[in-house]
Formats: C-alpha cells, sequence, structure tokens
C-alpha cells in the first residue's frame, strides 16, 4: 500500500430534485482494488464520472492523486477509464479505435500494441468494432483505458457482458495493475462480481455510504444467515431446530412456500453460535447432517441487508441476468 | 481563471491537470471518423461519378433539360454541364449533403453512447466542437469540389471546350467560361455554409431525433415553398436560398452583382448565427445525462426563433438599401433585358446563317412588354407576360418585329418562346452551311435583377 490515489469527503450531488450523492466519503490507495457496489440509481456512475472529471460535486472535497480538483474537466494526468460502457466507435477496428485515441492523447503507438496484448484482443484488432461482442467491447474499453499508463483507472461496471472467462481475464488484468501499483476503482451491482478482486468495498444506497471498509468485515455485516440443512430425516431435525433458541425455521417438511425445502431438508436462519448449537443437537439425537449451506452468499447477504434489498429482489436480479453463469453457479443448490 | 483551486496545498508530486487535447489533433480523430463510416465514403463516391456521367450522356441527346438554365446548351458546351448540375444540386442535393454529414456529426455520439468518452479524452467541449464544425464542413466541401469536378470533366470530355451564351445573349469565351463557372460554384460553396450551420444546430439540439438529422432538407423545403410566393424582392434576397440562385448574375454583362453579394453576405450571416447558437447550446449541455435527446422547444426557441429574426432584419436592411419594390419584376426592367439578349441572339444567328453583319448598336432594338390582359397590372412573375421585340435592320427602312411568351419566375429568370415570324423564332433549328444547328432565338433564357430600380 502506497500513497493515497482517492480522497472524497461529504460530496454531494443533485440533479434538480433527485440526490445522486449525499455525504458521500471514500479512500482509494495506490495498489488496491476498491470495489463500489450498489443498486441501480445508487450513484455509482455519478460518483465515478466525477473520478474522471465529467461532473464536478456542488459540495464536498475531491482530491484525485494528490491534487485538489476544483472543476470538472479538470482532474490530474494519469486518470483513465469509463463510466456508462466503453466508448468506442463501430466503423473503426478495434487497432484503429486505440491508435486514433492514443494520437488524439499523444500517447506512443506501441501502447497500442501493449494493451490490446494485455486484454487478449490481438487476434481480432483488425476487425471492426461493429461486429464486436459485448464482452469484446469491454475489454477493448479497458484496453483504452490502459493507453497511458494510468496511476488511477476508473471502470464502471466493467464485468457486464462478459463470461466467465472474459471475467477472469479481466480480473487478471486488473489484479496485475494493482500488483504494479495502480489504484483501480470499479463498480457493479453485484456483490459476486467483486468479492474475489477487491480489497476493499463501499458500498452505496440512494446516494449515500452505507459500509465502507475491507472485504472480511463486510461478511460480519451480514446479520443472521439463512442456512439449508439436509439431514437423514427432515421432520425430526425440524422438530430439533424449533426446540433451540435462536433458530427460526424459514420453511421445512409440511410448510408450504419453501422451494429450497423438501422431506429432507429445511432452512433455518440463525447466528452462526445458534447454528453451531443446533448442529450438535442434531448429531446428538442420532441424525445425520448431510449438507448445510448458506441459502444467500455471506457477502450478497451483507449488501443486501445493508442496502435494504430483500433477498426476493436479488432472486429477481438472478433471474434477469440468467446469461451469467457464475450465479447459475452459485444458486446450482436449488436448480438440481 | 486558474484551472485548479487549492483547498489546502497539494503534495509536490502530484502530477499537473490534464491538458486538453490540442484542436489539430482533436479534428483529425473527428474527421478519421467522419471519413470511416461507409454512408460519408459512398456519398463522395457518388458526387465524384454520378454529375460526371450525367452531364457526359445528357450531351448526347437529343431532349434536353429545358427547365434548368443553361440545360438548352448543354448538348453545344461542355460548360454548361457544371451549371445545370449547380443549378439542380443546389435546390436539392446539397441541403441533403449537409444533412446527413453535418446533420449528424454530433447526432452519431448520442447514437453511439460516446460523448462522455470523448469528452474525458479531449477534455474541451469547446475544441470538440470546433473540430466537429470544421471535419464537417471540410466532408461538405470535399462533395461540393467532387461535384464540381465531376460536372466538369464529364462536361469537358464529353462535350468538349466551347463558348457559352450567357444569360444575356452574350457569347462568353472559353477561358471567361471556365472562370464564371468556377466563381459561381464557390458562390455556392458559401452558401452551402449557411445549411452546413443549420445542420450543426439540428445536429447539437435535436440528438438522436430524426429532425435533427433532416433540419437542412427540412429548412430547404421550407424554403423552397417560400421561393414560390410573391414575395417582396428585399425578403426574397433575405433568405439563404437565394445564394443557390444568384450566381446566375454572374453570366449577364455586366454582371448583377447585387444579388451576389447579398446572397453572400445572408449566407455567411446564417453560418455565423447557426454556429454561434450550436456552440451555445452545445457547451451548456450536461454530458452525464444520458436522456439528453433534445426537443423541439429547443430548437423552435434556440434556433428557428432566432434564424427568423436574422431574416426580418437582413430584410429590413436590405429593403433600405436597394432602391427595388415589390417583387423586383417591372415592366421595364424586363423590357430592357428582353431587348439585349435578343439583340445579342439575334447577332448570333445573323453570324450563324452568314447574313450580312449587324451589332446591337445598329439594331437599336426596343420591347413592348404586357402581362395578361390590358386590365392585369404590368408587373410581377408571370407565365402570361407576352412581349413584342422590334428593331432596324441596317441600310433599310425595315423594322423588323417578332412576338415572344414569356414565363417570369419570381426569381427573376425567365423563358422567353419565340412566337413568330417562323424566319425568326418560329422554328427549332436554323439551316447553316454546316447544317442545321438549334435556332438561338427559338427559346432562350434570360434574367431580371431583382434588386435594380
Ligand atoms: N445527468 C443527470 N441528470 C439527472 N439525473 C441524473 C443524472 N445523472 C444521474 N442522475 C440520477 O442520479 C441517480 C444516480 O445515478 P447513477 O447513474 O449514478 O446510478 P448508478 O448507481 O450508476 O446506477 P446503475 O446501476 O443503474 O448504473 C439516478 O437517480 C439518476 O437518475
Ligand atoms: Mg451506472
Amino acid at each position: 500500500m502506497g500513497s493515497r490515489a482517492v480522497r472524497v469527503r461529504g460530496i454531494r450531488k443533485d440533479f434538480g430534485n433527485v440526490i445522486a450523492l449525499d455525504g458521500v466519503d471514500i479512500d482509494v490507495d495506490a495498489g488496491s482494488v476498491h470495489g463500489l457496489v450498489g443498486p441501480n440509481g445508487a450513484g455509482k456512475t455519478t460518483l465515478l464520472g466525477m473520478l474522471l472529471g465529467l461532473s464536478f460535486p456542488d459540495s464536498g472535497e475531491l482530491e484525485i492523486l494528490g491534487r485538489t480538483v476544483g472543476r470538472d474537466l479538470a482532474v490530474p494526468d494519469g486518470v483513465a477509464g469509463f463510466v456508462d460502457g466503453p466508448g468506442l466507435y463501430p466503423a473503426l477496428t478495434a487497432r484503429k479505435n486505440l491508435r486514433s485515441l492514443a494520437t488524439l492523447r499523444g500517447y506512443a503507438a506501441s501502447s497500442v500494441e501493449d494493451a490490446l496484448g494485455q486484454v487478449g484482443l490481438l487476434e481480432v484488432a483488425d476487425d471492426p468494432v461493429g461486429g464486436f461482442s459485448l464482452g469484446m467491447r469491454q475489454r477493448l474499453g479497458l484496453a483504452a483505458a490502459l493507453l497511458g499508463d494510468p496511476r488511477l483507472l476508473v471502470l464502471d461496471e466493467p464485468a457486464n457482458g462478459l463470461d466467465p472467462a472474459g471475467k477472469r481475464q479481466v480480473h487478471r488484468v486488473i489484479g496485475s495493475l494493482a500488483e504494479a501499483g495502480v489504484a483501480v476503482i470499479i463498480s457493479s451491482h453485484r456483490m459476486d462480481d467483486l468479492a474475489a478482486l477487491c480489497s476493499d468495498v463501499t458500498l452505496l444506497s440512494a446516494g449515500r455510504v452505507v459500509f465502507s471498509g475491507p472485504l472480511g468485515k463486510l461478511a460480519a455485516e451480514s446479520g443472521d444467515l439463512d442456512y439449508r440443512l439436509v439431514s437423514s430425516d427432515g421432520a425430526r431435525a425440524r422438530e430439533v431446530a424449533a426446540r433451540t433458541s435462536g433458530i427460526s425455521i424459514v420453511s421445512g417438511p409440511g410448510m408450504t412456500g419453501g422451494a429450497l425445502a423438501s422431506d429432507a431438508a429445511l432452512v433455518v436462519r440463525g447466528s452462526v453460535p445458534a447454528m453451531d448449537e443446533l448442529i450438535s443437537r442434531i448429531v446428538g439425537t442420532g441424525l445425520a447432517v448431510r449438507e448445510l449451506s448458506p441459502v444467500t452468499p455471506p457477502l450478497e447477504a451483507a449488501f443486501l441487508a445493508l442496502t435494504g434489498n430483500t433477498a426476493d429482489a436479488a432472486d429477481a436480479a438472478d433471474a434477469a441476468d440468467a446469461a451469467d453463469a457464475d450465479i447459475i453457479d452459485a444458486t446450482g443448490e436449488r436448480m438440481r | 481563471m486558474s484551472t485548479v483551486t487549492l483547498v489546502h496545498p497539494s503534495r509536490s508530486d502530484a502530477p499537473a491537470t490534464v491538458r486538453p487535447a490540442s484542436l489539430r489533433r482533436t479534428f483529425r480523430f473527428e474527421l478519421v471518423k467522419l471519413v470511416a463510416q461507409w454512408r460519408i465514403r459512398l456519398m463522395l463516391l457518388v458526387c465524384l461519378i454520378v454529375p460526371g456521367a450525367f452531364v457526359a450522356a445528357v450531351g448526347q441527346q437529343s431532349s434536353l433539360p429545358a427547365d434548368t438554365v443553361f440545360g438548352r446548351q448543354m448538348a453545344l458546351t461542355g460548360w454548361a454541364g457544371p451549371l445545370v448540375i449547380l443549378a439542380f444540386v443546389g435546390t436539392w442535393a446539397l441541403p441533403l449533403l449537409t444533412s446527413l454529414v453535418s446533420g449528424d456529426v454530433f447526432a452519431v455520439e448520442d447514437r453511439l453512447g460516446t460523448w462522455r468518452h470523448l469528452v474525458v479524452a479531449v477534455r474541451s467541449t469547446r475544441r470538440i466542437f470546433a473540430a466537429k464544425a470544421l471535419s464537417s464542413l471540410i466532408v461538405v466541401l470535399a462533395m461540393v469540389a467532387c461535384l464540381a469536378i465531376s460536372a466538369t470533366v464529364g462536361g469537358l470530355l464529353g462535350i468538349g471546350s466551347h463558348p457559352l451564351v450567357g444569360l444575356d445573349g452574350h457569347t462568353l469565351g472559353v477561358g471567361d467560361a471556365a472562370g464564371r463557372v468556377t466563381i459561381a460554384w464557390l458562390c455556392v460553396a458559401v452558401a452551402t455554409l449557411a445549411y452546413a450551420a443549420i445542420g450543426l444546430l439540428g445536429s447539437v439540439t435535436l440528438g438522436r431525433s430524426p429532425i435533427g438529422l433532416l433540419l437542412p432538407a427540412l429548412v430547404a423545403l421550407l424554403l423552397q415553398v417560400l421561393a414560390l410566393l410573391p414575395l417582396p424582392a428585399a425578403v426574397r434576397m433575405a433568405l439563404p436560398s437565394n445564394a443557390f440562385v444568384a450566381w446566375r448574375g454572374l453570366f449577364t454583362s455586366p454582371a448583377q452583382m447585387g444579388p451576389i453579394w447579398a446572397g453572400l453576405a445572408v449566407s455567411v450571416a446564417w453560418a455565423v448565427v447557426a454556429t454561434a447558437l450550436a456552440h451555445h447550446h452545445f457547451v451548456r449541455r450536461d454530458f452525464t445525462d444520458l436522456t439528453n435527446d433534445g426537443s423541439a422547444r429547443r430548437i423552435i426557441v434556440g434556433g428557428l426563433v432566432p434564424l427568423a429574426g436574422l431574416t426580418v432584419v437582413t430584410a429590413v436592411v436590405l429593403g433600405g438599401a436597394t432602391p427595388a419594390d415589390g417583387s423586383g419584376v417591372t415592366r421595364a426592367k424586363l423590357q430592357d433585358s428582353l431587348s439585349t439578349t435578343f439583340s445579342h441572339l439575334y447577332v448570333l444567328q445573323t453570324d450563324e446563317l452568314q447574313r450580312p453583319t449587324v451589332t446591337e448598336v445598329t439594331m437599336r432594338t426596343r420591347s413592348s412588354c404586357d402581362k395578361g390582359g390590358p386590365n392585369d397590372q404590368d408587373s410581377g412573375p408571370g407565365n402570361d407576360w407576352r412581349c413584342i421585340v422590334s428593331w432596324h435592320t441596317p441600310g433599310t427602312a425595315f423594322v423588323g418585329q417578332a412576338t415572344f411568351q414569356l414565363d417570369v419566375t419570381a426569381d427573376g429568370r425567365y423563358v422567353a418562346d419565340g412566337d413568330g415570324p417562323k424566319e425568326v423564332n418560329g422554328s427549332f433549328q436554323v439551316h447553316t452551311v454546316d447544317g442545321d444547328t438549334p435556332n438561338p432565338l427559338w427559346q432562350f433564357d434570360g434574367l431580371v435583377d431583382l434588386l435594380t430600380k
């Protein structure tokens, strides 16, 4: 960890009567990857746009790469990235897109080839961008951001439309940039996208910071989790659970509306110590525990709890996000 | 104003504020993007091929586009072709071409969702505006140049370089014709700037909306309709459409410079005002707002009303500065013009027939025109003008007389149609020793200067 790349204090931004950002503080250190997570309309793009110089806060302090920013379009040299999708011209080839940008900004021509190589687009560099898939565009947008060897990389939902392989590649590039000392701030509306990548996260909800800090701390914020418990006798396990203090039954054998429950499985909610107590009691009565797993990953649960979203809303989001293979993996249990 | 407000001292190793990209580089970036569009390439190709092919092909045919000025001469001289193309593209093709270039140059970024990217890359909205305006202007002018070169090459290769008969019947030598054709195209290139600027304005204020793209074409259509109305000459000259027809004044002797200067001044004024309005709207735009799709209110209040105001001011200034009143088409002017044109063409015809030499001076031609019946006022455009031309034959007391039907349009152009006697203006062709050639007096074009007394 080196110096501070971004220091944001109490910034506020209104659009008419919409408060897009309301007293936001954020710190991003050089060499770290900072996640910015929040539901739609939380203010992520507005905040990242400010870091790129697109707009300027109504009040508060904005310090980028050690320099206080005083108006829009006046961020210091060394900031790159994109908000709301990469800006690419479909009539130009991938190489021509980057070349014309490099010429515009006065970057070395060799940086174009380097950037294309880093995101794995050298083979298609001479194809018009008009024929690119969404994932290829996102990678090319990342390549465009790498052209000037930035010290602060600002990426707004760069994983949008990427398949697992593409996502891994983007994560690899971002990881090695951070190792080289680049500060990266990256947004997503899903927590699990960023869990593997970020050291720190800031959760935004309706323009306010609801959590900011290391990922490990976030998991602790999740409160009581729902667990799916599969045992050799569902009905008896349910009786034991009903008698254990600190445990509530969400669904189980003989209850309606529990798609996750079956004759052998039930869904219970409780803290980690209460769950420990429940498991030892079930085992004590001679039942076998075959499976115990959180219904929602802890980070996601924390995110949902803190942003005031319900798990049902997340389910709906999952269904809408069917193209994302990682989500299918995470919820594979209930597909079976 | 300093670019950075130092709330508390920045660290000494802090990088400098990023500098905007230079105008030259931004311009190059915009030009690359424009020329990469297949639509622009296709249009340039069409401009380079179609006029030349048309001029060369029509020159070989017997039926010529007599409705268009100089159309009747297309088979006689290669210099008529570029003028026919000029008259034709001025009304439709140029507003449409500028629509597709200037009308799209800002909107394309809205369509592609690339504004934020561009603003971050260039870091100066003023430079983006200047680069876009300049690059689209260059492409529009390249298209005008392609049209001119193509039509000229087509005419010279297909028909050849021969003298051209002007709109007052006097013959222009090859060099003179070439010079005037060039100046005429330059005048129209300046006139095109006004439409290009309207395109910028539409593109900035209306974004993705197709009306923005078509604004120059729509304005051109509106002006076409207005041009059909019996407007006072000063109002007609205050419209940017005038510059697309005023060049015809170059082909009389002396040249009718009033409408040309008025046309150039109005074109430049429209180009400047529309560009300034577009710039005003552009630099105030919120580039973080993805829903910015322009509005009808903005284009009307922020674009069309100021331009209408400009038209009113210009019309008042022109009205005060010129002695012309009403439509500008008066009986006296028409008679003068017809006498001059007839004299020149009669001399030409006499030469062709190898009759004893006459000159314009010895002919002492006079015309007497009447519009409609005896109860109609003898002024204004219309196809019911009837004129009797009389002239003296040298060495005799004989006074020749010929009748013409005149169709006078509101822009001052007229077509004189010979109505006898047969040996002067009644036959389509004349028999010369070299064979039959078109009779110059059978049907001819003339031009009245709307701005003179
Ligand atoms: N230029 C603007 N004009 C008006 N309202 C705006 C503008 N930019 C953002 N907003 C509003 O500010 C709020 C925050 O928007 P923002 O785009 O920052 O959210 P986000 O977190 O990026 O959402 P998403 O996940 O949908 O991208 C939204 O209510 C949005 O409608
Ligand atoms: Mg966003």
